[in-house]
């Protein structure tokens, strides 16, 4: 089971709140709600947020991202439709119990940071403990183990004011991971931060999670932060949720023209990875041939080198022609000491394909693709590469297309 | 329906009569009240003056400025040795601590009263919509008006002149309690409630410290307004500085009259200062200061 749950949830703010629903569920257009003085702020919004998942909701301002999160932890009561935690109907819950949840189930970093400035820095991070009434030896002790996770060693007892924005919504997250909730809610935690800083405390953000394994709901308007940080992506506008997806499925199979023309602007090379452009291998040659029939087969391909793979698929080398011959002129059997293991550098199939432009101009040959056991998946000539560059979407589209099968099938025969 | 020109084509609607009928009944029949009020008030004023007057002139002038200088700065104390040292000299030592006593304890009465009003006029829109005009009324009724019942209630004396204080100088501490505890950043309301805090605690521990600023410049204000108070306490026989001031009057003396007036104005001062010194020593002022 999900460990987050949003069936059908709608917010409706005005006094006319349940007629304005019985309207929607009638199916009138939202935007004539308004002469009601009725503002639908999220209509019909439902999704799951998997355990150690990042989920990012993204939608421009007024599209009613802040009104969703702040109903996942019952800030704000939904108009209709239910917010499930651990199987649990919220709404269902007594005020105690509730606070109960959110002491222990559910956290939150915040826009402004919301850091309470007349507390140190430490008395902040030791927060939610103490709300839950842990005593405070212990309680400062985690909370010194959190600030410390995010690189605040020795500012303890400062007080916020004295931090910079982007040390204060470190503070914010280290109070949200000290509570020890298994759901944080992030609600625009780094839209006030200036971009670099965003940067650092994003891949901040990653590295944590990647050892703490939370799950994680993450408001933003950015949508190359969506990218940059969404294990999956839930697109809003104007109170609705239009796409839910990874950030590829989000590029490449845009749901209708507002996805499309919101993610016109994005860097594909920082999303599209070297998976989605990787091709079929056209030629390599298997560790166990001959010298003489692995010359043949480069020159078949006319190819003047090719990558070398063993039995198990796995990459080996590279051989080039112009070695085979001097070697099969010396009268040499073996193919084994004529591949070179080095300067093959495979890289793996996640590699954003901004990465890959550096490495693919070091090398003759193909980029090679292996995943985490040296398994040869694909390759990437530097043609596929420039392509993707120009990133003239129907170009990426067609290249992701024919690199489809590689994904799933076997990549490589000889 | 005579045709004067003074006279209204609407009905005369006895406004006056009604409420003199209120203040008879309630004399009649919270009697009892009035005169356990009446006689705490006393009881409590005189002690403070016995406190004030006890150590000699002198003595208590330095405490002061030992308060001033701890609380303030040394531009303070100074000021609070001349300051008392002159209202020594002038001989209006008693009446001064008679007034410092009154102010002081009405001041109290209204924070204690003011504080709680503000806190529910913030978290309760009706609250706050019932006590607004109530406040406009207690500010701006001119105070003799309230003074007349009250000396129906209390009778002659410092009784009727702490009332008159309280009702006088209340509303700024209601109205800047409330404006403080509304202008709490909402984010940090909700960071409370987000980490599962009680409502009572988000109270006591995010919204009234981060108002305290606030609060403090209302107590302050709170304060002044009770200073201002002190010539009409005298009216009705408070005695203290407002009786100097009003012998003044009566006499068309004017050095007396400027004397007394002097002595209230250096209790004012040292007042303000000192309060808003302790402004100064919130948490959040603190915290803000070390940025």
């Amino acid at each position: 089971m999900s460990l987050l749950r949003a069936e059908h949830v709608t917010k409706i703010f005005g006094r006319k709140a349940a007629e304005a629903q019985r309207k929607l569920n009638a199916g009138a257009d939202p935007a004539k709600l308004r002469g009601l003085g009725v503002t639908p702020a999220v209509v019909d919004a439902s999704f799951e947020v998997e355990r150690g998942e990042i989920f990012v909701v993204m939608g421009l301002s007024g599209s009613g991202k802040s009104t969703l999160i702040r109903m996942l932890n019952g800030l704000l009561g939904t108009t209709s439709g239910r917010v499930l935690i651990d199987g649990q109907d919220i709404a269902k819950l007594s005020p105690k119990a509730l606070r109960a949840l959110r002491q222990e189930k559910i956290s939150m970093v915040f826009q402004h940071f919301a850091l309470f400035p007349h507390r140190t820095v430490l008395a902040n991070a030791a927060y939610g403990l103490e709300v839950r009434g842990v005593p405070k030896e212990e309680r400062e002790k985690k909370a010194r183990e959190f600030l410390g996770l995010v690189g605040l060693d020795g500012w303890e007892d400062k007080v916020p004011g004295q931090l910079s924005g982007g040390m204060q919504q470190r503070v914010g997250l280290a109070r949200a991971l000290a509570a020890g909730t298994d759901i944080i809610l992030m609600d625009e935690a780094f839209s006030a931060l200036d971009p670099l800083i965003r940067r650092e405390v994003q891949d901040l953000l990653l590295e944590l999670q990647a050892r703490l394994d939370k799950t994680i709901v993450f408001i933003t308007h950015d949508l190359n932060e969506a990218m940059r940080i969404g294990d999956r992506i839930a697109v809003m506008r104007e109170g609705r949720i239009v796409q839910i997806g990874t950030a590829e499925e989000i590029l490449t199979e845009p749901t209708n023209d507002y996805v499309a023309q919101f993610v016109a602007d994005v860097d594909r090379t920082r999303v599209l990875t070297a998976a989605s452009v990787m091709e079929k291998p056209l030629v390599t040659v298997p560790a166990n041939t001959g010298p003489r029939t692995a010359l043949r087969t480069l020159r078949e391909h006319q190819a003047s080198a090719a990558l070398v793979v063993g039995r198990d698929r796995r990459l080996v080398g590279k051989v080039s022609a112009a070695v085979i011959a001097d070697a099969v002129g010396d009268g040499g059997r073996s193919l084994d000491e004529l591949i070179d293991p080095e300067d093959v550098a495979p890289v793996r199939p996640d590699t954003p394909v901004a990465d890959l432009f550096a490495r693919a101009a070091e090398s003759d040959l193909p980029l090679p693709v292996t995943d985490e056991h040296g398994v040869l998946l694909g390759v990437i000539p530097r043609v596929t590469l420039l392509a993707a560059l120009g990133a003239i979407n129907t170009h990426v589209e067609a290249l992701i297309e024919s690199a489809e099968p590689e994904k799933e099938g076997s990549p490589v025969d000889a | 329906m005579t045709h004067d020109v003074l006279a209204s084509d609407l009905p005369r609607v006895p406004l006056g009569d009604w409420f003199d009928k209120a203040v008879t009944w309630l004399t009649d029949h919270c009697g009892w009240l009035f005169d356990g009020i009446g006689s705490a008030v006393e009881s409590v004023v005189d002690g403070l003056v016995d406190v004030l007057t006890f150590p000699p002139a002198l003595v208590l002038t330095v405490i002061l400025a030992v308060v001033a200088l701890v609380l303030r700065g040394w531009k303070l104390a100074l000021f609070t040795l001349v300051g008392f040292g002159l209202i020594d000299s002038m001989e209006l030592w008693e009446p001064a601590m008679d007034s410092l006593a009154l102010v002081l304890v009405a001041a109290v009465v209204a924070v204690v009263i003011a504080i709680p009003i503000g806190v529910l006029a913030a978290r309760n829109d009706t609250v706050s919509r019932v006590v607004r005009p109530l406040l406009d009324l207690m500010q701006t009724m001119p105070a003799f008006v309230y003074l007349i019942p009250a000396i129906f209630f209390f009778s002659i004396g410092v009784v009727p002149g702490v009332v008159a204080t309280v009702i006088f100088a209340l509303p700024p501490g209601v109205r800047l309690t409330e404006l403080g505890i509304r202008g709490v950043d909402k984010e940090m309301v909700e960071a409370g409630e987000a980490f599962g805090a009680a409502p009572r605690k988000i109270l006591g521990g995010v919204q009234v410290p981060l108002a305290m600023p606030s609060i403090m410049a209302g107590v302050n204000q709170l304060i002044m307004l009770s200073l201002s108070m002190v010539v009409i306490a005298g009216m009705v026989g408070a005695g203290g500085l407002g009786g100097v001031v009003l012998e003044g009057i009566n006499r068309v003396d004017i050095a007396t009259g400027f004397e007394g007036g002097t002595a209230v104005v250096v209790l004012a001062i040292f007042l303000d200062r000192v309060t808003s010194a302790l402004g100064d020593r919130t948490p959040v002022a603190k915290a803000a200061a070390r940025r």
